[in-house]
């Protein structure tokens, strides 16, 4: 199962609409890091609407890839993070601190332009 | 009243169908959206740590109701090589294997009842309750 992920101008946008398992998450970090090389994409949105859990692992897979794509010079916004999501990764004791989130697709990609100031 | 189903962990993709199976029973015992996913969460990690330190093993759910309430117990079974420092794996941030460490004492805040029973050589026995409010 691989992610598609999709090229808008300097821009690579994601939703993820699977459910994820530990193999998929992996190759999704993988994919996008080699999609940002090759396109030199400046910013990534990851939409999470669709995603009804995420443990441990997966939270682990998503906090890395947006460090990753920050040392390549990407930026990476997390969006749609859904109320029960929220509750169980405080619940896990899970902050994702470092990582920006946005409401919606909509606001991610504003945050992106301020967070690249263009 | 019970009702036991089983899935047997000993693939990645069974952490999915195990979560699945314990969501499925969650929503017929009449969870909401939250709890749902905080009891599919830690059914993830349980297994997780099954597929990660045992190999292999089993986790079962039972469907509990009793004249004042009703719930769902998580039982995780394995026969790996067990936990030599309980306090330790209940710790957040202790991890062998490069996680964030917040798997049992994430199940423990996720859940309402949590016992554990490890013996080096033998294996570990988890067994968690959440309780339909």
């Amino acid at each position: 199962m691989r992610i598609p992920i999709l090229k808008l101008h300097n821009y690579l946008l994601i939703s993820i609409q699977t459910e994820l398992d530990d193999k998929t998450a992996i190759q999704f970090q993988e994919d996008l890091l080699e999609k940002i090389h090759s396109s030199g994409a400046t910013g990534v949105v990851i939409d999470l609407t669709s995603v009804d859990i995420v443990d441990s692992f997966i939270a682990k897979v998503l906090g890395d890839v947006v460090t990753m794509s920050d040392l390549m010079g990407a930026k990476v916004v997390l969006t749609g993070i859904q109320p029960a999501v929220a509750v169980t990764l405080i619940d896990l004791g899970i902050h994702l601190q470092d990582v920006p989130t946005a409401l919606d697709l909509e606001q991610g990609l504003i945050k992106l332009r301020q967070e690249l100031e263009e | 009243m019970s009702d036991q189903s089983c899935v047997y962990i000993k693939k990645e993709w069974d952490i999915v169908a195990a979560r699945q199976m314990g969501r499925d029973i969650a929503t017929q015992v009449g969870f909401k959206t939250v709890d749902q996913a905080r009891i599919a969460t830690a059914i993830s990690e349980l297994a997780r740590n099954i597929y990660l330190y045992a190999g292999a093993g089993k986790i079962c759910f039972e469907a509990i109701e009793t004249v004042q309430k009703k719930g769902i117990t998580i039982k995780a079974t394995d026969e790996g090589p067990g936990i030599s420092d309980l306090a330790q794996v209940m710790e957040d941030g202790y991890s062998t294997s490069g996680g964030l460490g917040a798997g049992l004492p994430g199940v423990k805040r996720l859940m309402d009842e949590f016992d554990i029973i490890s013996k080096s050589g033998e294996g570990t026995t988890i067994e968690s309750t959440k309780w339909l409010r």
